[in-house]
């Protein structure tokens, strides 16, 4: 530790901490541009100069590392005259075009200008001006007002993993940009966006829409993968306007993946917002009252087993409980989410959970991943990877189908024959202190699918990623649902049909609660379907009766992210329409059909749903299990086929019913795929 | 840009490829970005062998890239910061003028002149409509006492004047061969151009 | 006035043959096994002892920069870099000792690289001397052949391999920090320090990186002795140096004189007097681009060495003296010297990426009469905002040609605005 003096306050920080950090030990802000916690340390704005003893100059506080008994002094003649002088020449070639610029309200310059700007400008030259840049559909550039901090260039260098971004030229001509025109084609993009402290990168989706000030701001948790990025919806009215990351250090940092922060617009469209009946082939809108009256007489004189429901990978727990509840008042066990059929085993948590934990990527020495694309199934927990891998010592093995994952791995082969044979890896993995897999939910969506879980989970045991002090086992899932849906217990009852058997024929009526993940055309011929949901899609289209629900910005409700974290999303804004809230359309048609369901209010239900599993009432909790009980799940080993992985996502822009009706994702699809994967859809 | 003269593609030759290799070899194992430099001047080279024209493209940048196992946006960032790679096609004989502070003081302004006129060029970025010359305006060339320079490829040409740099550009454009570097006044070297001040020939050996 | 006998670039004007060959004769590897024979410690010592500042600009003490060196290696190699990115405006010495006495350079290359423990050096020139760094690796592969580079070099025990590394045309490449981010295939932007080269310098490796003239000057102040090189110059600016003489002199040329000649016999003895004589001078930049203008009063008394200089709030630099003669145009000079700068700012860090700009063009107004006085005081403002606040110390090399320029000339700029403000009010007035 190095005892330093900030303003005459003396504290006490790590060696090798930075000045900036020893100030802010102190309690003294350090205006900053470049300095950003999470990237590499550049020093070029010069925004953050400090005082220190025996030294003649200012000096950089984030690049200077802390000495025992230094004296630094924050607010003097001498610093803020320093900052004063690199205020002004940021704005010299910075336009004054605040009034059009949709960083207004919310830019670090315009901050600091207050404290450190003249009011009136010196410079009687031209100002530099910069042409338009075209960098895909998700980031706006208006480079003339870039102040080359260069966080964007280290961001996709360090963070992404995808160096496209450099500064050109030099001096007063240099310029940040692609030199070569192209979209970005990292998933993690738009953080550049929070990350540009001026308005140089801003949201092209989001251009000219709204100030930061107009906006409710709710807190609530992503639905668009099993990572549970923490978010905060911002709406204006009845709308979501844009979403953006919240700080969660043991989920998502502060990064969000491209489709959480920009699939919004597909909340506007395709909506579902009233009931509507089918008659004579066709749907037609309906009232409430004509949709529940048309589900109770088909419900009618139809036992239980004839009853099946599927939920959707986007649901919230409340919902899913309210369904399970509901279906067992109606006497069926047929309930299941595994829409995809992965072949998981919810007799055991650790079988379907992410057990090392998304923080614990950081601790982890050698990583096996089999049937799995993270960065495109859950790219803000490959970023946690890649830091890792950055970091060195981190050796990675893949298994499935060869990718740019942003890291250097050894690719080991495409199927399940190398589970057996892992050749050189075998070693690395064998001399680990901290080995870990991660099976992606396309080893698990196959008819062998059991066999390849119980396998991984005997090549964890082998390799010793099972013990008491460690838990390599991971399962990386890409629905949001699916954890607690599996954690509250939403799988066939005992006799109870799986969604195979509850296709073709298998039930006479099917619930889907947003279910829209599987092949639909598979449903009975004679299968009345109930499609209760937010967006036209799929199921749908395929449904007699539809019941208008809330997407996740439209109601309160608990997600279990991949690694076992119970969260909650507030509402921002009601449903459109005649929608309601999933939780209040279940209880209502409950108590239509004459099986109420025993609570009143969210509040009951909440409990109802803690009373259920403990787990959903430690919010922002994981329980991170130890690897001590090695008996594996019930799959057979040995009935393993010989079939190539396929990854579960393969389109990462389009993978559910909003980012489907998503216009901006459309424009992603074309600008990275093109007619190739659209094709393949 | 000429964007008509950007190739396809491009393919080090067999003489460029031995360079390459060469030039990887200066540098520690894994440590092969360093030759980045090396390679954009190999291509550079190869080009005003091909094309007449010394210049980088883009494809060739790529292609350095990946030989070296860069992002090809790091190879962009080298190849825009650094003024001695052209980004874009130039003449076949590019006249890089010194008109810093020292070429200044010593009548840079008449070498500029004299480029202009025998070229036919008005700006400095121009290149002539016969595709012979290009005329740009460069930093201190580091040959400050023999100034006025003016660099012609790869070779200065010192002690310039408007009347001397008008006949060696009439040359070249009646199809002569570039003369041989170095003073156009007939000194050696650095050596005061009237007879030497120091190291006069009587002088014994040091020691 | 230094004797021919003691300068120590004989062949400073290649007068006579560059090739191995021709170097022994003149006295180049004389002993050199006997030489590193005397271990780190004691060429170390005597580097010290010597008295040697380093050439390049900065004038750090030699010996003392190379004693940072780890003396015990943590598993990583130690890197000699000799900085032959010779751009300061006026300066032309280095290409002269490539050139012609190439053998010295390489020869101290050897030796640094032995006292520091570097069995690799790179010697980075300046991409524009392409013809010299032909001769350069010429004269390198005829060092390799004789055994007196690469494995056990010159019988000494010790293996030393030396490559050149071309630039491509940056003068921030002359910054030491630049320049190791050059050699690993960078930009030439300069890091932030600590940590400094000698912890972590090229591919993250203890670095010590100095001048041509530095290395170039060792093999003969280990011959003929520290003491030698200590009685020459004054005392803490010993040695000789090569002194570059442009502008406006009757001979421009290059020669190798003692620190603290006075700069008047430096000009009138070597480069053939002012020209139209000493009392026609206006003003000379004594240390390069970078350094501060004098005037003549100044220019009188002045002695050309580090201290001297930096008396009168210049420096010696590297040596190049660029004289004005009445007839120049100082401020139009000076001017130019802006653009220099403005043109070779690596951009990385605020007040230099926009302060180059912003003081080029108000000293192009008052070049071309459109400034104002109050524009005076605002470029020397702009220059002290840009000074001492960046990363490396071009920003205060940009600032300082306009400071000296107002504190030496500030009358004559006044006197330019206002000449021009009054012509403007006559043409405005006429029309």
């Amino acid at each position: 530790m190095a005892k330093v003096t900030v303003d005459g306050i003396e504290v006490e920080v790590a060696n090798g901490a930075s000045v900036l950090q020893a100030c802010e030990a102190a309690g003294k802000e350090i205006p900053r541009f470049c300095y950003h916690e999470r990237l590499s340390i550049a020093g070029n704005c010069r925004m953050c100069l400090v005082e220190i003893e025996k030294m003649p100059k200012p000096v950089a506080s984030c690049g200077q590392p802390v000495g025992d008994g230094m004296v630094i002094k924050t607010d003097t003649e001498m610093v803020r005259k320093a900052r004063r002088g690199v205020m002004e020449f940021l704005l010299v070639n910075h336009p004054l075009d605040c009034p059009i610029c949709d960083q207004g309200g919310e830019c670090d310059l315009q901050d600091e200008a207050v404290g450190y700007g003249r009011g009136y400008s010196r410079y009687d030259e031209n100002k530099r001006s910069v042409g338009q840049a075209d960098w895909g559909p998700l980031v706006k550039t208006t480079m003339t007002r870039c102040i080359h901090c260069t966080r964007c260039i280290r961001f996709s260098t360090e963070v992404a993993g995808v160096p496209e971004l450099g500064a050109t030229a030099r001096g007063e001509s240099m310029q940040v940009g692609t030199y070569v025109e192209k979209a970005l084609s990292s998933e993690l993009s738009g953080n550049i966006i929070d990350l540009c402290p001026v308005g140089a990168l801003t949201s092209k989706p989001y251009a000219y829409t709204a100030r930061p000030w107009e906006l409710k701001k709710t807190d609530s948790v992503d639905v668009f993968d099993a990572v549970g990025a923490n978010i905060r919806v911002d709406a204006r009215g009845a709308e979501v306007l844009r979403i953006l990351p919240r700080v969660n250090d043991a989920v998502n940092e502060e990064w969000l993946g491209d489709k959480s922060r920009f699939a919004v617009d597909g909340l506007k469209r395709r909506r579902l917002d009233r009931p509507w009946i089918r008659e004579n082939g066709k749907l037609r809108a309906a009232s409430w009252e004509e949709a529940f009256a048309a589900i109770a007489d088909r419900l009618k004189n139809v036992p239980g087993e004839r009853i099946g429901a599927i939920a959707g990978d986007q649901c919230d727990a409340e919902s899913m409980l309210a369904l399970k509840d509901m279906m067992a008042a109606l006497g069926s066990a047929n309930i299941d989410c595994r829409q995809d059929g992965a072949a998981l085993d919810a007799t055991r948590r650790e079988f379907y959970l992410f057990n090392t934990t998304i923080a614990g990527i950081e601790e982890a020495d050698a990583l096996l991943i089999i049937g799995s694309n993270p960065r495109r199934e859950a790219p803000v927990l490959n970023a946690r990877i890649r830091k890792r891998w950055l970091s060195g010592g981190l050796a990675v093995g893949l298994i499935g189908e060869e990718a740019d994952l942003t890291y250097g791995f050894d690719y080991i082969g495409g199927g399940p024959e190398s589970l057996q044979a892992l050749g050189s890896f075998a070693d690395k993995l064998r001399t680990a202190k901290k080995p870990m897999i991660i099976l992606g939910q396309g080893a698990l969506q196959r008819d062998d699918g059991a066999a390849v879980l119980a396998a991984a989970w005997a090549l964890a045991a082998q390799y010793n990623m099972l013990n008491v002090d460690w838990h390599g086992f991971n399962v990386l899932h890409t629905a949001a649902a699916r954890v607690g849906a599996l954690d509250l217990g939403f799988v066939p009852g005992t006799g109870g049909k799986n969604v195979a058997a509850m296709l073709g024929g298998g039930v006479d009526v099917l619930w889907l609660l947003a279910a829209d993940e599987f092949e639909t055309s598979k449903i009975g011929a004679e299968t009345f379907v109930i499609y209760q949901g937010h967006h036209g899609d799929a199921g749908a289209a395929r449904a007699d009766v539809i019941l208008p629900g809330a997407a996740y910005t439209e109601k309160p409700g608990t997600y279990v992210n991949t690694e076992g974290r119970a969260q909650f999303g507030f509402m921002a804004v009601s449903p459109p329409g005649d929608a309601r809230e999933d939780w209040r359309i279940l209880r209502a048609i409950s108590a239509y059909i004459g099986h109420a369901l025993p609570y009143d209010d969210f509040a009951q239900l909440r409990a109802q749903l803690i009373q259920t599993n403990p787990i959903f009432g430690e919010i922002g909790e994981v329980r991170r299990l130890a690897g001590s009980n090695l008996e594996g799940p019930v799959g057979n080993a040995a009935a393993i086929g010989t079939a190539p992985f396929i990854n579960a996502v393969h389109n990462y822009y389009q993978t559910d019913p909003i980012s489907r009706a998503s216009p901006t994702m459309a424009a992603c699809v074309a600008a990275h795929y093109g007619t190739q994967a659209e094709a393949a859809e | 840009m000429n964007t008509q003269a950007e190739p396809k593609s491009f393919e080090f030759d067999t003489e460029a490829e031995a360079l390459v290799t060469a030039a990887i070899a200066h540098y520690p194992m894994g440590k092969q970005a360093s030759a980045v430099m090396p390679l954009l001047d190999i291509a550079q080279r190869q080009m005003a062998r091909h094309t007449g024209s010394a210049w980088v493209p883009r494809v060739a940048m790529d292609v350095i890239a990946k030989r070296l196992g860069m992002a090809p946006i790091r190879v962009y960032e080298v190849a825009t910061f650094y003024l001695m790679y052209n980004t874009k096609p130039v003449g076949k004989y590019h006249l890089q003028v010194c008109t810093t502070t020292p070429c200044w003081l010593r009548g840079s302004d008449d070498v500029v002149a004299a480029c202009k006129s025998q070229a036919g060029i008005s700006e400095f970025g121009e290149t002539s409509a016969n595709g012979l010359f290009t005329m740009s305006e460069v930093e201190c060339l580091g040959a400050c006492v023999n100034a006025p320079i003016l660099q012609i490829n790869d070779d200065y040409f010192e002690d310039m004047d408007g009347v001397r740099t008008e006949v060696l550009l009439g040359d070249l454009k009646a199809g002569g061969a570039l003369p041989p570097a170095g003073s156009t006044a007939g000194r050696s070297g650095s050596a005061p151009a009237t007879g030497l001040t120091a190291l006069l020939p009587t002088t014994e050996p040091a020691e | 006035m230094l004797s021919d006998k003691d300068r120590i670039y004989q062949n400073l004007y290649g007068l006579q043959d560059w090739k191995l060959g021709a170097a022994k004769a003149r006295g180049d590897w004389d002993g050199i096994t006997e030489i590193l024979a005397r271990g780190r410690d004691a060429i170390i010592e005597e580097v010290k002892t010597s008295g040697m500042r380093g050439r390049g600009g900065a004038g750090f003490p030699t010996g003392l920069k190379w004693s940072f060196m780890p003396k015990q290696s943590d598993g990583r190699p130690s890197y000699l870099v000799v900085n032959a990115d010779e751009s300061e405006p006026g300066t032309c010495k280095d290409r002269d000792i490539i050139r012609n006495e190439p053998h010295k350079l390489i020869e101290g290359c050897l030796i640094a690289g032995f006292a520091m423990g570097a069995n690799t050096g790179y010697i980075y020139i300046r991409g524009e001397y392409y013809n010299e760094a032909v001769r350069l690796n010429a004269a390198i592969a005829q060092a390799y052949e004789a055994g007196l580079l690469g494995k056990n070099a010159a019988g000494s025990g010790f293996d030393f391999d030396l490559h050149v590394h071309r630039g491509a045309g940056a003068y921030i490449c002359g910054e030491e920090s630049a320049l190791l981010e050059s050699l690993e295939g960078k930009k030439g932007m300069p890091r932030m320090k600590p940590p400094f080269p000698a912890a972590m310098g090229v591919y993250g490796c203890p670095t010590t990186v100095n001048n041509v003239e530095t290395i170039a000057g060792i093999p003969t102040i280990l011959r003929r002795g520290a003491p030698w090189f200590a009685a020459l110059g004054r005392p803490k600016n010993s040695g000789t140096k090569i002194f570059c003489i442009s502008g406006h002199v009757n001979t421009p040329c290059n020669v190798e004189e003692e620190l603290g000649i006075p700069l008047k016999d430096l000009i009138e003895k070597y480069a053939g007097g002012v020209r139209g004589g000493w009392d026609n001078l206006q003003a000379v930049i004594p240390g390069g681009a970078s350094m501060p203008i004098l005037n003549k009063e100044m220019c009188d008394t002045i002695l050309m060495d580090f201290d001297s200089l930096k008396d009168v709030r210049s420096g010696l630099g590297s040596g190049a003296v660029i004289v004005m003669d009445k007839s120049a145009d100082v401020i139009k000079a000076i001017w130019r010297l802006s653009k220099f700068f403005k043109h070779e700012s690596c951009g990385q860090c605020t007040p230099c990426r926009e302060g180059t700009g912003w003081m080029m063009r108000m000293m192009a107004r008052i070049v071309d009469g459109q400034a104002q006085l109050s524009d005076i005081d605002l470029l020397e403002t702009v220059t002290r905002q840009v000074e001492g606040h960046t990363i490396c110390a071009f920003g205060d090399a940009a600032a300082w040609p306009i400071q000296g320029l107002l504190r030496a000339f500030r009358p004559l700029v006044e006197q330019r605005v206002i000449e021009a403000q009054q012509r403007n009010a006559l043409a405005q007035a006429a029309e």
